[in-house]
């Protein structure tokens, strides 16, 4: 069998068969705040205006914190765990004595991300669609564009890893995640803010991510949604080139 | 690090716990000089981002739709105590969960403090003044930015940050006692995300608990949070009742001392064993 990234997919995979409750914590949380927010808030803010009139309040958050969901596993995966195993258990460095390569570990890692996220992503989902909160097959596009928005935050999310310089740097990640997640329309509509906030809010990956997945969970599939899907595609992209050129200065000196 | 202690104490007695205690305290408090700051994301930002987003933004669609489940109070004054309270809840145990159980371990602070005229009860009384220092001080930092929010007057300050502590400690000194004899540090993690998270979104922190289904209120209303939020919402909303602090707060006060007295025994068992 080549060498690959497919190679670190696997050992990730072998890794994992330990650790799989760290999946399913990934999808208890945003249940959890589906319960909490959607649910227990939902019935004091009552009707959004500027949703159709059968439209609940948990529909609107659940595609949020859906997007949130895939966000945040593809970002700890590739700068929490990744961390890990670049800082203290450095398990690069031997593999880079085999086959493999620097671009290899790279776009593995990125492609182990997304299919971990992809799981979890699935698996909330289903949680959303048992309670009764899915209503249009279009919602189905949520696996791909969740599989999308984990391709664009983890590749991101390498680019970040070697740039800390211990664990201690994580909470900076967390003061750019946090208020993100707050703010980028997770729990209400844009329309809330002035519109120089909400031009601000718009550039947010997060604000595009949560678009992505909530216009057709809404049934609104159009042109649209070409906006987040070339956002998140070049963002994607751009942190890939910029991570393996990262990694290969962080391995090679 | 070694601990402050050049003075030659050969018998130990009763009389010097309370200085034997402090002795263990300053040793945290010298640690903590030194990363104070890698603490103000999770004790101060945290709450106050959720105090903005949740408080300011999504406040203003609670208060359009005048639930009278607020009793007509703002969803910024229903919300800062519970997120107060919450974040008590968080500190205290993140600040007791993790450090106890890696200073009991094998190569642990405490273990090393032993070899001092230090005992398993210094050690819990000492670590337990000090997470109720960083309780008191991130309780400050909060409710100093909930007041400048106006979502607390000033006159109650005081009280609710009594209650604050009282609830941060509710937690962190069972939890000492519980963390450390712990053998997985995997635990620890697991009793936030699956304990600690539910708590946090279900026992009125963001909603009325009067909203929750029959059985689940039932739940609800015997979990130390709940228990806690209660407290501190009533003196920011000015609905205290004598019955109603006196209820919490020996509530909070039983589970503080259960902490203390099981954890000495725990201390001295899992220390000296």
């Amino acid at each position: 069998m080549n060498a690959t990234g497919s190679s670190i997919v696997r050992r990730n995979v072998m890794v994992y068969r330990h650790t799989w409750a760290l999946l399913l914590a990934e999808i208890l949380e945003p249940v959890l705040y589906l319960g909490s927010v959607g649910v227990g808030i939902g019935e004091l803010v009552g009707h959004l205006t500027g949703l159709g009139p059968h439209v609940r309040y948990a529909e609107f958050v659940a595609p949020a914190l859906l997007a949130t969901a895939a966000m945040n596993g593809s970002m700890n995966e590739t700068t929490f765990l990744m961390y890990g195993r670049l800082a203290v258990e450095r398990i690069y460095q031997p593999i880079l004595a085999t086959p493999l390569g620097v671009a290899d570990i790279a776009l593995g890692e990125v492609a182990w991300a997304v299919l971990r996220g992809t799981v979890v992503t699935t698996g909330f989902l289903g949680v959303v669609a048992a309670v009764g909160l899915v209503h249009s097959p279009w919602a189905l596009l949520a696996l791909p564009g969740a599989a999308l928005i984990g391709f664009a935050f983890s590749a991101a999310g390498v680019v970040v890893v070697t740039l800390l310089r211990g664990f201690a740097d994580m909470q900076y990640i967390q003061l750019v995640m946090l208020p993100m997640f707050l703010f980028a329309t997770t729990f209400y509509p844009l329309g809330v803010y002035p519109r120089s906030v909400q031009i601000a809010v718009e550039c947010l990956p997060l604000y595009q991510s949560i678009e992505l997945l909530r216009r057709p969970a809404l049934g609104q599939v159009d042109h649209h949604l070409l906006v987040p899907v070339l956002y998140l595609l070049a963002m994607g992209l751009v942190a890939t080139v910029w991570a393996m050129r990262r990694m290969r200065r962080a391995l090679t000196q | 690090m070694p601990m402050p202690t050049q003075k030659p104490r050969p018998m130990p007695t009763l009389n010097h716990t309370d200085s034997r205690a402090r002795d263990a305290f300053a040793y945290w408090l010298l640690r903590y000089r030194r990363v104070w700051r890698g603490t103000i994301v999770i004790s101060v930002a945290n709450p106050a981002l959720f105090l903005t987003a949740m408080g300011a933004g999504l406040g203003t669609l609670v208060d359009d739709h005048h639930s009278s489940y607020l009793h007509g109070h703002s969803y910024l004054a229903f919300l800062a105590p519970g997120l107060l309270a919450a974040a008590m809840m968080q500190t205290g145990y993140i600040e007791s969960a993790g450090p106890v159980h890696t200073s009991g371990r094998p190569g642990g602070n405490y273990r090393s403090a032993l070899a001092t005229p230090l005992q398993p009860d210094d050690l819990l009384l000492g670590h337990l003044a000090f997470i109720a220092f960083r309780l008191a001080t991130s309780a400050l930092a909060f409710s100093a930015v909930a007041s400048a929010f106006g979502a607390v007057p000033p006159t109650r300050l005081p009280a609710l940050w009594l209650a604050a502590v009282l609830t941060g400690m509710a937690f962190a000194a069972p939890v000492a006692a519980w963390a450390v004899a712990v053998q997985r540090p995997a635990a620890l993690t697991a009793g936030f995300r699956f304990v600690l998270m539910p708590m946090y979104m279900f026992a009125g922190t963001f909603f009325s608990a009067e909203q929750l289904p029959a059985w689940l209120h039932a739940i609800v209303v015997c979990t130390p949070l709940y228990q806690g939020v209660q407290l501190c919402r009533s003196i920011v909303l000015g609905t205290v009742t004598p019955a109603g602090v006196a209820g919490h707060g020996a509530y909070l006060a039983l589970l503080v001392l259960f902490g203390v007295l099981v954890g000495r025994r725990r201390y001295t068992l899992e220390l000296t064993a």
